[in-house]
């Protein structure tokens, strides 16, 4: 999992200090290219899905009736009910038209509209990939303070020795092994932590059934916090020791303020502005990883849903699911890019 | 090429081998790939295919470590060391040339788009960036179920995914190394485009790609097994497919943890090889880095 890290570089780099004086140019110009840039990224995502679902080896009708008995006349109704009979090019419009209108097309598993599917599942992952995030992000940044301004110290040396064995760790292997110690138990010690699911099948009401949501949880969670969390702390320790040889940290040293003080009040802020951005502009890895954990840990969340998905096959549900996750992604990805230019004056003269 | 040039070249190799020993962590990752890589090369003098079939098992059904099988077997009485061995062959083959289609592609895209000026450079960079924001796994599990799971798509799905990143990096260092008079001097001479880009911009960022190499080779590593963990890839004995495989029948409710642990252990083991080797590298070839660290 080393390619983050070389993504997350640019912008890193970016913020190295400017020499002229940050001008105050057009921010909402700025916004308004960035939108315009995502705008057309999103019009891509939809082209590029419909031409590579239309990839499909062989006739997409017999795909999806997967070898159960149907005459002909049964698959050229079938063919026309999906529009298939149609040219290419309105094929093409007709997608483009249902897709703006969020007509997501029918699962073909479920008989239900792809959109109700995804509703019902958003919920879960929102839970548990924001749970996620908000842990990764806490104890990486807090992890990342600690070892970069203690440069070379024995705690550096441990978190970054750990967060590298992380970044090397498969997700779905971590998943399942915390599955095996917490979850099955081994040889005479029990499982102590519920691993398939979201609730017991006979879950309390009220407080209750937080709880017992709540241990539901705690496995996904934790690998899912593993496995992201380096990132953030590798990426706070190493913007913190960029403005640790800054000038403005000198003069506050100078001024005779507790070590503490210039970490907590001069040092983290800044540097916090890399590690903020990088939660939005990884989201992608974050769902990434979300799709393995629920996967393993049987959530229903969406990352579940497109895991079904692409076993049955269902395209048309696999290709719903992809084009919302592609486009989130994407909208994240703006929102990063504009608030960073909101929150780094240097970003704003470049 | 003239002597003078290849002496000195030969120098500047010896000064960066001088320069990467000191990095003890990077040269145990050494020590590691290339065992690695040794051991899946010459595996076919030594076990061939039969350790996969399930046919003719030499063991016990879910049997723990024993003398005669040192990690156990599996759910139809195959070794798991045996399997896991067999399977480095796929792993890594699929490892290696993912990382190679990725390094490719963004090395071509990266070249032009830094020294080409107009529009050709801000599409290239467009398109870039459209795949750089692309949800990897997503999208290469996608192509994959689509184009069916062989070794072929997987590698380019991983590759076609993984690219952008590369072709970032190398725009910049293209556009730092035709700043440099000597490109001046040469175009000067008469060097057209495809002299500048390969005679002086490629030995340049050469070293640079070989430390992203490395690293895209890990992260290709844990792709292609998350892959075939999710039962995208096709039936090929590989690390992935043993831990699906694993999760299939039920090794963790069987207490066989032997399943479990040893192939993960063998992309950890493997991936974090290429990391610090791919560290190293860049901490050697980037001196700004090389404070940080």
């Amino acid at each position: 999992m080393t390619a983050p890290l070389e993504a997350a570089e640019p912008a890193v780099q970016a913020a190295g200090p400017g020499d002229e004086r940050p001008v105050r140019r057009g921010t909402l110009q700025y916004a308004l290219s960035k939108v315009g840039g995502a705008l057309f990224s999103i019009a891509m995502v939809i082209v590029a899905t419909f031409f590579v679902f239309r990839l499909l080896p062989g006739d997409p009708v017999r795909n999806l009736a997967q070898g159960r008995n149907m005459t002909p006349a049964q698959l050229d109704l079938e063919r026309h009910r999906l529009g298939l009979d149609k040219p290419l090019i309105n094929q093409f419009f007709d997608f483009v038209g249902n897709t703006l209108r969020l007509d997501l097309g029918t699962s073909y598993e479920y008989k239900r509209p792809v959109l109700d599917l995804i509703g019902e599942r958003i919920g879960p992952t929102l839970l548990l990939a924001g749970t996620g995030l908000v842990i990764a992000v806490s104890l990486g940044v807090w992890q990342g303070t600690r070892a970069g301004w203690r440069h070379g110290g024995r705690f550096d040396r441990f978190s970054t020795g750990t967060s590298l064995v992380l970044w090397s760790v498969p997700t779905f292997w971590l998943g399942l092994l915390l599955m095996m110690v917490f979850g099955v138990g081994i040889g005479p010690i029990p499982g102590v932590l519920p691993f398939r699911g979201i609730e017991s099948v006979d879950a309390p009401d009220g407080f209750a059934y937080l709880l017992d949501v709540a241990s539901h949880m705690v496995l996904p969670c934790l690998t899912m916090v593993a496995v992201i969390y380096a990132q953030y702390l590798l990426v706070m320790r190493s913007s913190l020791l960029e403005e640790v040889s800054q000038d403005y940290v000198t003069v506050a040293r100078a001024k005779g303020l507790r070590d503490d003080e210039v970490r907590r009040r001069h040092a983290v802020p800044n540097a916090l502005l890399p590690t903020v951005t990088l939660v939005f502009m990884r989201i992608g890895f974050v769902v990434g990883g979300a799709v393995t954990v629920e996967t393993i840990y049987t959530w229903p969340g969406l990352g579940q849903l497109f895991y079904e998905a692409i076993v049955v096959p269902d395209f048309t549900l696999m290709q719903g699911t992809f084009m919302l996750i592609t486009v989130a992604v994407i909208i994240m990805n703006t929102l990063a890019d504009v608030v960073y230019h909101l929150l780094d004056p240097r970003v704003r003269s470049a | 090429m003239t002597s003078v040039a290849a002496a000195r070249r030969r120098q500047a190799l010896s000064r960066f081998w001088a320069d990467f020993r000191r990095h003890r962590a990077g040269l145990a990752g050494l020590v590691v790939l290339v065992a690695a890589v040794l051991l899946a090369v010459f595996a076919p003098l030594f076990i061939d295919d039969s350790v996969t079939s399930v046919v003719d098992a030499p063991g016990e059904e879910w049997s723990g470590p024993s003398l005669a099988f040192p990690f156990g077997t599996d759910e139809s009485g195959r070794s798991i060391l045996l399997m896991v061995w067999w399977g480095s062959r796929t792993s890594l083959l699929i490892g290696f040339l993912a990382a190679l289609v990725s390094i490719v592609i963004g090395m071509v895209v990266g070249i032009a788009a830094g020294h080409f000026r107009g529009w050709l450079s801000a599409v290239l960079m467009r398109v870039t960036d459209w795949f750089l924001v692309l949800p990897s796994m997503v999208t290469a599990l996608v192509l994959a179920a689509i184009l069916g799971g062989s070794t072929f798509t997987i590698i380019m799905a991983i590759g076609i995914t993984t690219w952008p990143s590369t072709a970032r990096l190398l725009r910049a260092q293209t556009l730092a190394v035709e700043a440099r008079p000597y490109i001046e001097r040469s175009k000067a001479l008469g060097g057209g485009h495809w002299h500048i880009t390969t005679r002086h911009v490629l030995p340049n960022v050469a070293p640079l790609l070989l430390a992203s190499t490395t690293l895209e080779v890990a992260s290709a590593i844990v792709t292609e097994s998350t892959l075939a963990f999710l039962g995208v890839s096709s039936n090929k004995t590989s690390w992935g497919t043993m831990l699906r495989g694993s999760y299939d029948y039920g090794a963790a409710t069987q207490g066989a943890w032997w399943y479990i642990l040893i192939p993960g252990l063998a992309i950890l083991v493997v991936v974090m090889a290429f990391t610090l080797v791919g560290r190293a590298l860049e901490a050697v070839l980037n001196p700004r880095l090389r404070k940080a660290t």
